[in-house]
């Protein structure tokens, strides 16, 4: 390596450890894998060593020798139309997240629904998901959902908890229901809507109460004082030439998150003699996954953030910004001139965007700056809204505890959700809702409000429910199951069709009734079309042509710009406090979900917890370092938190992730993680200031995937701005050490026929992790827990890598996926003793597991680090109800046996076999992987290289294009386009893209 | 000074020595043997089934072709075990009061399934694909023997990899024309050898012996 390799090296880092200047920790980190020493046992001699060894070998030899058992053959006694053992079949229906549906088709083999791909006919999915999606299937088998009705903590029938609800209605009904309040999340569903309203025809004075921690209140307030109206607001990115985004993470969360990905990257792919691309700018308080991708990426505190915000709006002219004066020192000056610039230039052609969980003022801000800008009716389009009876959630939450604590309330029926858990400190929802006499809670797994509740209620997974839901643009899917209620859980409909006292109990009749009446004449082929295509065709929402009413915006930045002049005053005293759902665990609803507990989020890295996440220059002024227990104390509320110092975070802002802390969830979730809540109160429930921290001196272990698989610092990541690009086409094929002929006593393999190959696209990947997700379902991922995740033995077979670039406190950062290269001269096979690995003649690195002895000598040899290790068995072979969860095409791995990415052999082999049965040539893009199916932005491509007209050989022979590792000859089949990357010329160099890039 | 040993001990010592090495290869040799032995394979066990099914009767004598109840053998890597309605297609007309027969009626008076013990079974970390066999030219006797000579089934070949493999690396000897596939009765021309290159080639048949073929 060269001095000058060394330094370019140095450009990138994994972690704030490896830019210290301490020796010892600097040489903890050169180890490749976390040392393994204290897992051998101790005080065991060479001799003592041997006789357990040979002991233990000639054992495991005798073991292999059993003789096949006599299995069992079970066919059906009558069998159900359509269905052929052995051939998967798929259904489209939805799922939901925050009320909004994501279309879906599910693979069902023998009737189990067994993996989850996108519903390429929905609009708010193409075809792709993202990894709540993915990992809901775990969701449906959990082994710690409900399995009976509860009352008291007693197991009691679904009949006799109407025999005590319909009494109790019965009685509401002289009261005209005054008694009567439901809560219930955000819902999109056109049959829960004529529910609705079927109750208030039954009980005038019952009220409907909605909550979510992610209520997407400020865009509603918003849209109120913009519009004198509620309306949905929805983005074309597609349209989009400049980006501005405040506090939004649009690529990875949200309704429609999946969708704009996808026109956001196809904005973006820049090719040979392509250079169209457009500009994202972050300005958030805390980092996301989408300001990971950013050109510009500012990081702010939340009044500086607002400032900045109000500064840009006046820079683009909107009225009643003008009153804070400057955005602030020099720099943020600055940036508000060049953004204020580039979206005035691109008026018309640009998006403001601010985050679901952002107040009011950021909200409206963006607004005003797109209808200024003349985005309204292009790339930013305004709806009717596609909530059912949108309503202030906040608000809604206040009546029903004001209500409560007056003992107005006599039945409550909690419909999902978890109030108990995740309403704002400040309302004490627990006590309140202990003053009403009856209450009942339909949950999918008991939790901490319905340990307060008089009744609880199993609710069906939505791949067990007949429902109907609405995407992002509004078009509506009918949402069919796939499976009976495997625990005898009920639907809300189920539950709401006994309060409107409606005939109809059965969720399909339920559902059918509102679609009779929608649907009219003709109705049998309509239905079947739409169960068949997933959506009802031509059912988004229409652009609505509306005014925006500027005297009320004003109004309502005249109010904010007031009260903001005394924020921007530093105090050093105190910190500010930013509150975020966590991006795997979503509000906690996914707390139980081993899946997304096990995905390293981004930035972080983190598995199984949170942390309280500080910039590093208020930690080294704290004197607090990773992992480091702080009592965090806000007003008279305190809690108790690991810290994680984090690259990029704002100096003085500390970000705590909601959803963590669970006190009353199964055996996943039990034990991750803090619990933020009670520092959240309706007054900050985005941020608030005046938060302490003290250190407590105590230290708690948290398992970060950050600062393993070290990858040595060679040229992994490669990255370009577009004028370099433009200028120089090859400059990432010449950063690498050059590949070398190769020397050999042997003639090279001739690849006849398909040569499989995959090119991951660094610049369109969000690293939203849906893919690892994706991977977990279609190969039987085992999840392994916090404590094997801390001594490195994740078993994810794609990972994401996660580099900064920069200072420590602005750093940039990149983002690689890395699975198996499949090399063609794989340095794993030529060491593995028993011949378990070896060379497909289409080029897969093949995995023999029934082969396979544990030597592990492959994966000490794998120069990429994606071979995976069983040390122990991962795999849970015992419960019943996960053992319809498996892929059956893909063997379940045991204890002591190696595995790795397989291209989706599976996928591979069946469409192989197809196509020789239909005699016909493979077509491009007939084999998807799991992770190229799902990944919204298309930055995953497989394929035939062998095939001149293959995407994926196209791809390669781009100037971008370049694999890791080349100059050891291994000859990876898996290769990367670097990421180019459009900073504003303007920024110079100074945009964090060093002219030295190139050391060769 | 005598000698410890008798001279004896020197003859004993020799056996011994020798004696284990051929002791050693011995049991290797035995556990060869017993690894390929149809004990070990179960190759020729009949197990005990709820119903007493006679291929023999069915194949041999009635004629029934393998589809009739094996429905998905070309559509499916399964080849399917038929289900109870299948029998009782016929069964609720012939021999309808038949004893041995109860378990059928029954599975299908109560939608309880029969469970059968399976004859044919690879290991779990095998992918067989039946169809593309079947379309490829493999004849059902190939792997299944004549069945239409087993009055109770049992399994006609070892199904050790090594037995795959024989087949796998030399599929051209195995081959028969698409349209005799489901003939137990056929047997191949004189001029076996040229019609099997002949059929390889329009079949487009290839040797599969990547690993990945069949383990995934």
């Amino acid at each position: 390596m060269s001095e000058s390799d060394r330094t370019d090296a140095a450009r990138y880092w994994r972690g704030l450890e490896e830019r210290t200047p301490d020796a010892a920790l600097q040489a903890q980190l050169r180890p490749e894998f976390t040392p393994q020493a204290d897992v051998a046992p101790q005080g065991l001699d060479r001799r003592h060593f041997m006789q357990v060894m040979g002991a233990s070998f000639a054992l495991a030899g005798l073991g292999a020798c059993t003789r096949q058992p006599v299995e069992e053959l079970v066919p059906y006694a009558r069998p159900p139309e359509d269905l052929v053992p052995g051939r998967p079949l798929y259904f489209a229906t939805a799922l939901t997240l925050g009320g909004f549906a994501s279309g879906v088709l599910v693979e069902s083999h023998t009737g189990r629904p067994t993996k989850i791909e996108g519903n390429p006919e929905h609009p708010s999915s193409l075809g792709a998901t993202d990894r709540f999606a993915q990992a809901a299937l775990l969701d449906l088998y959990d082994p710690d959902r409900s399995r009976a009705v509860l009352h008291l903590q007693r197991i009691r029938s679904w009949e006799a908890f109407l025999q005590v609800l319909e009494p109790a209605l019965e009685a509401q009904v002289p009261l005209q229901g005054a008694g009567l309040r439901i809560l219930s999340g955000s819902s999109t569903s056109p049959t829960l809507a004529a529910q609705m309203q079927r109750i208030r025809a039954r009980f005038p004075q019952a009220r409907w109460h909605r909550y979510e921690t992610v209520s997407r209140d400020g865009l509603r307030s918003a849209t109120l004082a913009a519009f004198g109206r509620y309306v949905e607001v929805r983005y074309d990115f597609s349209q989009a030439d400049v980006v501005v985004a405040l506090d939004s993470d649009f690529l990875t969360t949200g309704p429609g998150c999946v969708r704009y990905a996808k026109d956001f990257m196809a904005r973006r792919r820049v090719r040979e003699g392509q250079y169209g691309m457009s500009r994202l700018y972050c300005i958030e308080s805390t980092p996301s996954a989408t300001g990971a991708v950013a050109d510009h990426r500012l990081s702010l505190p939340p009044a500086q953030q607002l400032a900045c915000a109000f500064a840009l709006a006046f820079e683009c002219g909107v009225h009643g910004t003008g009153v804070l004066g400057p955005a602030g020192a020099g720099d943020l000056e600055k940036w508000r001139q060049i953004i204020g610039l580039d979206l005035r230039e691109h008026a018309g052609r640009s998006i403001v965007i601010a985050g679901d969980e952002s107040p009011v003022e950021l909200q409206a801000l963006a607004l005003a700056m797109n209808q200024r800008l003349g985005n309204l009716g292009r790339s930013v389009i305004v709806s009717e809204p596609i909530e059912v009876e949108p309503t202030s959630h906040i608000g809604s939450l206040r009546d029903l505890v004001q209500d409560m604590r007056a003992g107005q309330v006599e039945l409550l029926l909690v419909l999902g959700g978890n109030p108990v858990y995740d309403a704002p400190a400040d309302l004490d929802f627990t006590a309140a809702m202990a003053k009403v006499p009856l209450r009942a809670h339909l949950a999918f797994a008991e939790d901490e409000t319905s340990e307060n509740c008089h009744w609880h209620l199993p609710l069906a997974h939505e791949l067990e429910t007949w429902s109907d839901a609405r995407a992002h643009d509004g078009t509506v899917s009918v949402m069919q199951p796939l499976i009976d209620p495997l625990f005898g859980g009920k639907s809300m409909h189920e539950l709401l069709a006994v309060v409107a006292g409606d005939k109809e109990r059965n969720g399909i009749d339920i559902v059918r009734r509102t679609w009779t009446e929608r649907l009219g004449a003709d109705f049998d082929t309509r239905w079947r079309r739409i169960l068949h295509d997933g959506v009802v065709a031509g059912s988004e929402e229409p652009l609505l042509p509306l005014e925006l009413q500027r005297d009320s915006l004003t109004q309502l930045f005249l109010g904010v710009a007031s009260d903001l002049a005394p924020r921007l005053e530093r105090r050093n005293d105190s910190l500010e406090v930013v509150f975020r759902v966590d991006p795997t665990v979503h509000d906690g609803r996914f707390a139980n979900n081993g899946w997304l507990q096990e995905l390293p989020k981004p930035w972080t890295r983190l598995t199984w917890d949170n942390a309280a996440l500080l910039a590093p220059a208020t930690a080294a002024r704290l004197g607090l370092a990773n992992e480091d227990m702080v009592e965090l104390e806000q007003g008279t509320r305190k809690v108790r938190a690991p810290v994680w110092v984090l690259p990029g975070q704002p100096e003085d802002v500390v970000t705590l992730h909601l959803g963590y802390g669970r006190r009353r969830v199964g055996r996943v979730g039990t034990g991750a993680g803090f619990d933020a809540h009670p520092l959240r109160t309706s007054a900050g429930l985005v941020h608030a200031s005046g938060l302490r921290l003290r250190p407590t001196g105590e230290q708690v272990k948290l398992a970060c995937t950050q600062l393993q698989h070290a990858m040595e610092g060679r040229h992994l990541v490669r990255e370009g701005s577009l004028s370099e690009f433009r200028d120089h086409p090859h400059f990432a094929q010449e950063m690498g050490h050059g590949v070398h002929a190769p020397t050999s006593l042997y003639p090279g393999f001739e690849y006849e026929g398909r040569a499989w190959g995959m090119v991951v696209d660094l610049g369109a990947c969000t690293g939203c992790n849906a893919c690892v997700v994706a991977c977990n379902a279609e190969n039987n991922i085992p999840v392994v827990g916090k404590a094997q995740v801390r001594k490195g033995r994740e078993m994810h077979w794609l990972r994401i890598d996660r580099y900064f670039e920069g200072s420590a406190e602005d750093p940039r950062v990149v983002q690689q996926p890395v699975m198996c290269m499949h090399c063609e001269n794989a340095p794993c096979e030529p060491v593995c003793p028993v011949g378990a690995t070896s060379h497909g003649k289409e080029g897969l690195n093949e995995m023999v597991y029934n082969r396979c002895v544990g030597t592990r000598y492959c994966a000490n040899n794998c120069p990429y680090k994606v071979r995976r290790f069983n040390f122990l068995q991962y795999a849970d072979q015992e419960t019943e109800v996960l053992k319809m969860l498996r892929n059956p095409d893909v063997t379940v791995r045991t204890r002591g046996v190696m595995e790795k990415c397989t291209y989706c052999v599976q996928r591979i082999n069946q469409t192989r076999i197809q196509i020789k049965k239909e005699d016909r040539p493979l077509r491009d893009g007939e084999i998807l992987t799991a992770c190229q199916q799902v990944c919204p932005s298309d930055a995953i491509i497989f394929g035939d290289i062998n095939d001149p007209n293959s995407k994926v050989a196209k791809l390669r022979q781009q100037p971008l294009h370049y694999g890791i590792l080349e100059e050891l000859n291994t000859r990876p089949r898996t290769t990367y386009l670097a990421r180019v990357t459009n900073p504003n010329p303007e920024r110079g160099a100074a945009a964090g893209h060093a002219g030295d890039v190139r050391g060769h | 000074m005598p000698q410890i040993f008798h001279h004896s001990t020197n003859t004993l010592a020799r056996v011994t020595i020798f004696g284990a090495a051929f002791l050693v290869a011995a049991a290797l040799g035995a556990a060869t043997l017993l690894d390929r032995s149809a004990y070990w394979t179960r190759q020729t066990e009949v197990l005990k089934q709820p119903v007493p099914f006679s291929h023999d009767h069915h194949v041999g004598g009635i004629g029934i072709d393998c589809r009739y109840c094996h429905t998905s053998v070309e559509n499916a890597a399964f080849a399917g075990i038929p289900p109870t309605a299948t029998c009782m297609n016929c069964h609720s007309q012939i021999w309808a009061d038949s004893p041995t027969l109860e378990p059928v009626r029954e599975s299908f008076r109560t939608g309880q399934p029969l469970r059968w013990a399976r004859v044919t079974d690879l290991p779990d970390f095998v992918y067989f694909d039946h169809s593309i066999h079947v379309a490829k030219g493999i004849g059902c006797v190939e792997c299944h023997g004549r069945i239409d000579r087993m009055p109770l089934t049992h399994m006609a070949s070892p199904l050790q990899m090594r037995w795959c493999l024989d087949c796998h690396r030399h599929p051209e000897k195995r081959l028969r024309p698409r349209a005799e596939v489901f003939n137990v009765k056929w047997e191949p021309p004189a001029n076996a050898e040229a019609m099997r290159a002949q059929l390889a080639e329009e079949y487009r048949v290839t040797s599969m012996t990547d690993c990945s073929t069949c383990h995934r």
